[in-house]
């Protein structure tokens, strides 16, 4: 048995062997298999029922129905006409565009060009790579409250405020501050962050073939237009990938506002979607106004995703 | 080191970098990207760690100090006994465990299922678990955590069990997705080789298949610990009195009533095992978190 010696690797994967060699496989045998087939499954559609589908159903039956000490009624579009009528509903919305807009140009452009620069680097690779993704692994919250007490400390004392004052820069009140909130919390949470994103474009610079920028060196072209015609488009794919991945994550930011700013913030500099739909289904007990307020939610990544989806399918 | 062996070409060719001012400059630029990075992303970490050896007095100094006057545990001692530690440790270590085993059986078996047995309509559970990754969490929070309290059809409620954060846990389908991909590069000789011994699908699963599984089960055992210790919305909810905390749901609950320092101090004890983990098992992270990615 030679084959057996030989162990596959995710990276060829390959359809199954020719039908010619399967075992006969009389009309019995494939009851037993999908008998077989869904005892192995069972377990995690059942997890996934409960906890997936489930949920995505009731919770566009619930944004339509209102539960009063027990009794539960419909009440068409009440719920989001509440939601609506919420003086935090478009601070929350203008705070997480914002938050979703500077993330774009922090934590999206940011990561490129490190992972960028760490290719080019022929030492300490390794190291670096260690040291981006390090904070990826700490309990948010972990991080958070270092952000909170030391980084953003409104006083002298905080460690951002004496790199600013050490510089003769003016400091800041941060998260106290209603125009810093969401720019401090960008920052946090790239920090956070960022390492996964470096990591899968380092991953994707490495696949570019070599050829590509000897060819272009050839041609004349000097290092900016290696990188606007060979590593960009050779990354295309992957780039755009990620553009979408960060606004589903920036459209969740919920635990930023939470210990930063202790929920909405000062005059709600801080709140957000996510925040509202937490603060709405947990504290004002009003569970179908929070269910509302995520299919909005889901509508509105679902425009987004329908407009990423023209936009890419245009430029093929 | 002076002469770098000459790796695969990327932007910069190998002769740019070796001849006339190449040198200077590389090594100039790679010093100050060391020195950078290392302020900006261990710097935190060492703030974090020494603040809480000061004392309220010292941390509220300006200038800041850059190394405590008198380094004192006191505040580590504080956070392990006020907020017992021990206990949120232990319900995170417990549950991220059951996660773990939850995981490695119910989603095995699904990904083994969905990739070699491939009953009717498999495709169409596949297509369902995926279309899970496109729902932002924050949207079925509420139904989620309606679900938990109230069990469909059994009506129990898992608030404060394990059960809330281990089932859950089992509906992942990226891990599922992982797990099936590799399970499909098995080459399917073996496992004709396996039906013609006489083996069963799950003696095949078990003596085949999971054997040379090895890498990929190892990435998708970090994930799966990872993702319960980062967790913290989803434990608050359902996990919500003070013997179930997760420790990260447990420093938030004492934040308001404790000194900064003690709480920092609790923060760095909550970030020392998954510091740990991943620096014993880097090597996997990465490469499973770039084999999800880039493969077109």
């Amino acid at each position: 048995m030679p084959s057996a010696t030989v162990a596959p690797s995710p990276v060829h994967a390959s359809r199954p062997a020719a039908p010619a060699r399967r075992p006969r496989k009389a009309g019995g045998q494939k009851i037993t298999n999908n008998v077989t087939g869904y005892a192995f499954l069972i377990g995690a559609i059942i997890c996934f029922a409960l906890f997936s589908w489930y949920p995505m159903v009731r919770g566009f039956i619930m944004s339509f129905q209102r539960t009063r000490r027990g009794v539960t009624t419909w009440v068409g579009w009440d719920n989001y006409e509440r939601i609506l009528q919420d003086p935090s509903f478009w601070t929350a919305w203008k705070n997480t565009a914002y938050f979703t807009v500077l993330a774009l140009v922090l934590g999206y452009a940011v990561p490129f060009v490190v992972a960028i620069i760490f290719n080019e680097l022929r030492h300490a690779r390794g190291y670096l790579r260690v040291l981006v993704y390090l904070p990826v692994m700490l309990p948010p919250a972990s991080a958070l409250f270092l952000y909170k007490y030391y980084a953003y400390d409104p006083s002298d004392a905080g460690l951002f405020n004496a790199v600013l004052k050490f510089l003769h820069l003016p400091t800041s009140q941060w998260m106290q501050s209603t125009s810093m909130a969401v720019p401090a919390m960008v920052l946090a949470s790239t920090w956070m962050n960022m390492g996964g994103a470096v990591l899968i474009y380092l991953a994707a610079l490495q696949n570019i073939p070599g050829s590509l920028y000897e060819a272009a060196e050839l041609d004349g072209a000097g290092l900016f237009k290696r990188i606007r015609h060979v590593t960009i488009p050779q990354t295309k794919l992957i780039l755009s990938l990620m553009a979408m991945l960060q606004v589903v994550a920036t459209m969740q930011l919920f635990i930023e506002p939470l210990i930063l700013a202790n929920g909405a913030g000062t005059q709600d500099s801080a709140t957000s979607v996510a925040y509202l739909i937490y603060q709405h289904g947990f504290f004002q007990n009003d569970l179908n106004g929070a269910a509302a307020l995520g299919v909005i939610m889901l509508v509105v990544l679902g425009g987004f995703s329908a407009a990423y989806l023209r936009l890419s399918a245009k430029q093929e | 080191m002076t002469t770098r062996e000459q790796g695969p070409r990327t932007l910069l060719s190998h002769t740019q970098l070796t001849r006339g001012k190449g040198p200077a400059v590389y090594w100039t630029l790679l010093i100050a990207i060391v020195v950078i990075f290392t302020l900006a992303f261990i710097g935190p970490l060492y703030w974090m760690v020494t603040s809480a050896l000061k004392t309220g007095q010292e941390v509220a100094q300006t200038p800041p100090t850059l190394f405590p006057a008198n380094p004192d545990p006191q505040n580590y001692i504080d956070a392990w006994n006020n907020l017992t530690l021990g206990k949120l440790l232990f319900n995170t270590i417990y549950y991220a465990g059951g996660a773990l085993l939850f995981q490695l059986v119910l989603d095995t078996a699904a990904a083994y299922a969905l990739s070699k047995l491939r009953p009717i309509f498999g495709n169409v559970v596949l297509g369902a678990m995926l279309a899970t990754l496109m729902i932002p969490a924050m949207v079925l929070i509420v139904p989620q955590y309606l679900t938990a309290i109230d069990l469909p059809i059994l009506h129990i409620s898992l608030l404060d069990s394990p059960f809330a954060i281990w089932l859950p846990a089992v509906a992942n389908a990226f891990n599922i997705f992982l797990l099936k991909r590799f399970f499909d590069s098995v080459p399917q000789d073996l496992i004709y080789a396996g039906i013609v011994d006489g083996a069963g699908p799950l003696r095949i699963l078990w003596s085949i298949i999971l054997p040379i599984s090895r890498p990929i089960l190892g990435v998708v055992s970090i994930f799966a610990v990872t993702a319960v210790w980062k967790d913290f919305l989803w434990p608050k909810l359902v996990e919500p009195s003070p013997e179930t905390r997760t420790i990260s749901v447990g420093i938030y609950a004492f934040a308001g009533g404790t000194p900064q320092n003690v709480v920092i101090a609790a923060a760095v004890i909550a970030a020392i095992p998954t510091v740990i983990f991943f620096l014993i098992f880097q090597r996997s992270i990465m490469a499973g978190l770039t084999t999800g990615a880039v493969k077109e």
